[in-house]
């Protein structure tokens, strides 16, 4: 077979070139996305024999995961012999202000080590303790330093593993391809079960078509609903969406998580994350007075373990045995208020931010050593060299919690084949997540995903049908961009929904401008219908913006209804009209699913579920 | 502190294309990929560029900047002055596929090619041991964010087109040399390097070098001492003689060949 | 401009003609490379068949040491095995260090890029049809590299010896001031040695051979702490191995012009004692 008929990314054919034909391919699981999550998920049903392909909508290897900095959390207690997963999932439930799903919180501290070791037998070289185990660093919200790292490039490093280890087994890869609709087909009791995916190559704009009883979705999170977001173009909540369409169900989509410390300036890099471990490894927050503030925001539920003066907070660093973290290493949601709370009463920096203190801490090597690609980024983007000079830093939009609903143990949502994994499942991380804990909840769930995917399709008697006309029906909506005259430009349209998300369903959020911000959704949604996009199908970023943009509609509707209904303050969801966490929604998830219309969601309150008596024991007195 | 940018961009596919002219507003602290985004929100919409994090972390916006491999994310315009006109094209080393975005598929079918890492078993406990100065080489490689750059200005494929076949690329010899660096790596990959991957195509001109956005020395540190350990198997009479009168290297100790 | 099928002009790439789009002056470099290397080649070549004015006691040109030909008295502290050596003695172990230069991995970035033009600079195509790197004869002997720096210590170590020499009281002849000649001596001569042997080791012990050899062949430097202490000291030479490679260059040639200003009488030692 000549080279040229073979797709030049992944060595497929290219039937899509013959006359009229989509291009279509079967396959036992179908992986979305590329992250840590779906990779790990493709080596999982690959190694259970299943015949595994994996779809992305970038370049292989340059998923949101690369952007990881801090490291892998995991009680292997390398660095400290009495962490263990007991103390791993108390400290997960606690951030997450025990609205976490306990049963996955549980797996995920169990299984965590071996999956950090599993990465090592594939060729990660993780930094080293002087015994020559892997390190592991302090994170806030983990009581013992627990985070298996490579410098602050421990996502570069877990994506490149993976990728490695799926390429070297031999995993096909649809790179540059984006799904847009999940193929069902009746299934034996009349619900709709998965058939098969749906999507174009970005690079010609041709579609495709893979049947497949199994999808396990893997696309990351939302964050580029939000005008200052730490998450890059492909965040745009394609799997959300996905699945509410084929009738999923998401769950806590209220709890968005704003990280911290993002890069304030230059404009063109505002939202930038900048990694916890500047925290970690000894920077201090501090407002235009020079005043290190966070000891003024240390809440009740965490002040018995949180140093309340300077010198022991500094003493902290050396003898974590008898002195209590420093406030700077509260759980992420915690920081994050507080800092909103300084810029806002006039206490921020010139840029809008506040100071995020190193140099003065630290010498020179030692930032330079332990935080290499921070330096790099402040030094050729800002211009400011962190060794001498403090950082200028804000919130910025970084995870969302919430996400599709699924069985803890098998990754299963409510469609039969249909499977989520990673920052776009809910559950795991309750209404706030611990830094650390998403590299490692992407490996646990990726593996038993893939495991149990691989499981469903073998014992499958019969596989479901494609039907054409579904196929047609998501050719003709793929294609409506292109039929509209006059309308708006996608990125206009972005442009004002970033906006809208960011100013009403931002940090601190009020009934009054949830209500508005459903409102200008709507307007949106109406206006995204006659959007139009010019040029051609072949690599055309306007035409890939309008399709992702539905999602994106989609998705931050549902986080505004959920957020507009939630009348209280937790974690990664803060209202200022309701400013106390509730015993009474401690009890509750929000449920969201697509509306009858099918053009919008409706929501529901469901019982969290109940912890088992043996694990309630570890919060008992705390 | 804004100003207008004047901008050639190279606007095309595989049959064809030229550097368009055009002008677009920037603003201070901004980078090339701003301006083009900038482009493509207001008067290009459909321009091709292929971009992620936009934090110099993914490697996805290589391209070419007035001539030079850069990536279009790290490029301040500060860098330029106001009144230059920059010019932007796409990678000249892989097929084009439009505008700025090139077929990086070459790079792919390589690491395919390359046997990857195979460990021995772990310690008794379940865990491994390495110490921080041995892993500390195949670090540097590994911050390699794949933008393939290396592989882009490597004159080796750039201005042959032919050796694509026998050349993996710089990005690859890293592999290489990381690989063998591994302490607990059980494969030996120098005879692969010198003939599938065609080391010795590689005649040291350090491009590859200049125009790592990572930093990372891929010709001191990882071509040449992958030179070097080649000689040490193949060119090395005094190895070959050992091995003869049965003094093996113990280099090779635990090793078998790929 | 034609269009090519191979190179950046091949088929399926971005079609643009020029063969750059680089605006700075990326000729400079390779120019100046050729230049400066070129009038080397000129000096070292006419001194090398010359023949004569290359010792001025206590001072022996470094492009005559060891002299094992038939050299002139004093000239020879290791004896004269190639006494029969029709030519200039300078022929006899000049192949040494130039072998050990011409294979230098620093040196064939650089000739490879101002003489050979491939590439002339990054990111400017080069004028050849095709290209084989280092895979055939001759070039594939560049791997011998190492043997040249095994050679290259002991020239390194006739040097050394050659400073101590230099130290040696000078002849009457050279006397200066009050004619004073017994003693140690210290010239301007002895200072130039100085100076190049010490650039010749720093080239030397940079070389990328040297730092595989010390420790870099290693996959475990926590079984070897002195190599890998070794390997740290030469791995931080080699970071300058270029600028070394130039100094030497040029403190090898004043040294020898200096020699040969003495022994052809154009001007007197600087003597400090």
């Amino acid at each position: 077979m000549s080279e040229s008929s073979r797709h030049p990314m992944t060595g497929n054919e290219m039937s899509y070139y013959a006359e009229g034909g989509i291009e279509r391919h079967q396959y036992d699981v179908v992986v979305v996305g590329a992250g840590g999550a779906g990779l790990r998920a493709a080596i999982a049903a690959h190694e259970a024999g299943a015949s595994t392909a994996i779809v992305c909508k970038s370049l292989l290897g340059k998923a949101h995961t690369v952007m990881a900095e801090g490291g892998i959390a995991a009680a292997m207690g390398n660095r400290w012999p009495e962490d263990n997963w007991e103390v791993h999932f108390r400290d997960t439930m606690r951030g997450g202000k025990m609205l976490n799903h306990w049963r996955m919180a549980q797996l995920h501290a169990q299984e965590a080590p071996e999956r950090v070791m599993e990465l090592e037998d594939w060729g990660a070289l993780f930094d080293r303790t002087e015994d020559g185990l892997i390190s592991q660093r302090d994170f806030g919200g983990h009581k013992y330093a627990r985070l298996a790292h490579v410098g602050d490039r421990t996502g570069l490093e877990m994506i490149r593993t993976l990728q490695q280890r799926a390429v070297q087994i031999g995993i096909d890869v649809f790179m540059e391809c984006t799904v847009t609709e999940l193929l069902q087909s009746p299934g034996a009791d009349g619900a709709d079960v998965i058939a098969g995916v749906f999507g174009y190559w970005r690079e010609t704009g041709r579609f495709v078509t893979i049947e497949s009883p199994a999808v396990i979705l893997a696309t990351g999170g939302i964050g580029k609903s939000f005008k200052v977001t730490s998450n890059s173009w492909e965040y745009t909540g394609d799997g959300h969406a996905l699945a509410l369409r084929a009738g999923a169900s998401l769950i806590n989509m209220e709890f968005v998580q704003f990280h911290p410390t993002g890069m304030v300036w230059p404009p063109s890099v505002k939202g930038l994350l900048v990694t916890e471990s500047v925290r970690g490894d000894g920077g201090v927050l501090k407002n235009s007075e020079g005043e290190r503030f966070m000891f003024d925001y240390i809440p009740e539920f965490f002040k018995a373990e949180t140093a309340d003066t300077v010198e022991e907070a500094d003493a902290w660093y050396e003898d974590k045995k008898n002195n209590r973290r420093p406030p700077e290493l509260l759980p992420r949601d915690e920081v994050a208020r507080a800092i909103n709370s300084e810029i806002k009463a006039g206490r921020g920096s010139p840029h809008g931010g506040i100071y995020l203190d190193i140099a003065s801490r630290r010498d020179a090597d030692f930032i330079r050593k332990r935080l290499p690609s921070m330096y790099h980024q402040f030094k050729e983007l800002a211009d400011v060299d962190i060794t001498q000079e403090p950082m200028e830093i804000g919130p910025t939009c970084h995870y969302v919690m919430g996400g599709i609903e699924v069985d803890p143990d098998t990754e299963l949502s409510s469609v039969t084949g249909l499977y989520a994994v990673g920052e776009c499942s809910g559950g795991m991380h309750g209404s706030n997540r611990l830094g650390g804990n998403s590299l490692s909840d992407l490996l646990v769930f990726g593996r038993r995903a893939g495991e149990s995917a691989a499981a469903y399709v073998a014992g499958l008697a019969q596989r479901p049908a494609v039907s054409e006309e579904s196929v047609r029906a998501g050719g003709w909506s793929a294609l409506a961009p292109f039929q509209a005259e006059g309308g708006d430009n996608p990125y206009t349209i972005q442009q004002e929904l970033q906006q809208a998300m960011n100013d009403l369903v931002g940090i601190i959020r009020t009934a009054s401008e949830l209500e508005d911000a459903l409102v200008r959704i709507e307007e949106l949604k109406e206006r995204a219908k006659g959007m139009t996009v010019e040029g051609h199908r072949q690599y055309n970023p306007g035409w890939h913006l309008a399709l992702d943009l539905r999602n994106m509609l989609l998705v931050s509707e549902s986080i505004a209804k959920a957020a507009l209904a939630r009348q209280e303050s937790r974690g990664g969801h803060t209202r200022d009209d309701f400013p106390k966490t509730s015993p009474e929604w401690g009890t509750r998830n929000l449920v969201v699913r697509l509306d009858e219309h099918g053009t919008g969601v409706t929501l529901q309150e469901q019982p969290l579920p109940e912890m088992p008596a043996e694990l309630k024991k570890y919060f008992e007195g705390a | 502190m804004g100003y207008d940018l004047k901008m050639r961009v190279w606007r095309g596919d595989e049959s064809g294309g030229e550097l368009a002219d055009y002008t677009v507003e920037v603003s201070e602290g901004e980078v090339v990929l701003d301006a083009l985004h900038r482009l493509q929100a207001t008067q290009t919409g459909d321009l091709a560029i292929r971009w992620n994090c936009k934090a110099g972390k993914c490697g996805s916006c290589s391209a070419e900047i007035n001539g030079r491999p850069r990536l279009l994310c790290m490029t301040r315009l500060s860098d330029f002055e106001p009144t230059e006109t920059i010019t932007v094209t796409p990678m000249r080393t892989f097929p084009v596929i439009r505008d700025l975005v090139t077929d990086v598929s070459f790079n792919y079918r390589k690491a395919r090619q390359l046997p990857g890492v195979q460990l021995g078993p772990r310690d008794a406990d379940g865990k491994r041991r390495m110490a921080q100065i041995d892993v500390e080489r195949g670090q540097e490689f590994r911050k390699c964010i794949e933008c393939f750059l290396c592989q882009d200005v490597c004159h080796v494929v750039r201005d042959h087109e032919d050796n694509k076949e026998a050349f993996a690329g710089p990005r690859f010899f890293l592999r290489y040399a990381e690989l063998d660096m591994h302490p607990l790596d059980t494969h030996d990959r120098r005879e692969l390097a010198q003939g599938a991957a065609g080391l010795g195509l590689c005649n040291i001109t350090k491009c590859c070098t200049e125009v790592c956005p990572e930093g990372i020395h891929i010709t001191d540190n990882a071509i040449i001492p992958m030179k070097e350990r080649v000689v040490d198997k193949k060119y090395d009479p005094l190895v070959w003689l050992g091995n003869k009168i049965g003094i093996r290297n113990k280099d090779a100790n635990g090793r078998t060949e790929v | 401009m034609a269009t090519t099928d191979h190179g950046v002009t091949s088929p399926g790439r971005a079609r643009i003609d020029a063969r750059t789009l680089r605006e700075d002056r990326w000729w400079l470099q390779p120019l100046a490379t050729f230049v400066v290397f070129s009038a080397f080649v000129v000096y070292a070549t006419s001194r090398a068949f010359m023949g004569r004015d290359y010792y001025a006691s206590p001072y022996l040109s470094p492009f005559y040491s060891p002299c094992l030909g038939d050299c002139v008295e004093g000239a020879s502290d290791f004896g004269q095995p190639f006494g029969w050596w029709p030519l200039s003695a300078a022929l006899i172990i000049l192949i040494f260090p130039l072998g050990f230069r011409m294979t230098c991995y620093y040196y064939r970035k650089s000739y490879y890029r101002a003489f050979w033009l491939s590439p002339p600079a990054c990111a400017v195509a080069e004028p050849h049809a095709s290209y084989s790197g280092e895979t055939r004869f001759p070039l594939i002997l560049q791997n011998v590299h190492r043997w040249f720096w095994y050679a290259a210590v002991l020239v390194g170590l006739v040097l050394t010896y050659d400073v101590l020499l230099a130290f040696r009281p000078m002849p009457a002849e050279y006397a200066v001031g009050d004619g004073e000649t017994s003693g140690i001596h210290m010239g301007l001569g002895t200072l130039l040695m100085i100076a190049n042997v010490v650039l010749i080791w720093l080239y030397t012990l940079s070389c990328h051979s040297c730092r595989h050899i010390v420790g870099g062949r290693l996959r475990h430097f926590s079984k070897h702490p002195v190599r890998y202490r070794l390997w740290t000291w030469v791995s931080r030479l080699n970071g300058s191995h270029g600028r070394w490679a130039w100094y030497s260059l040029f403190s090898v040639a004043i040294v020898d012009l200096y020699v040969f200003l003495l022994a052809t009488g154009t001007i007197q030692d600087v003597r400090f004692f």
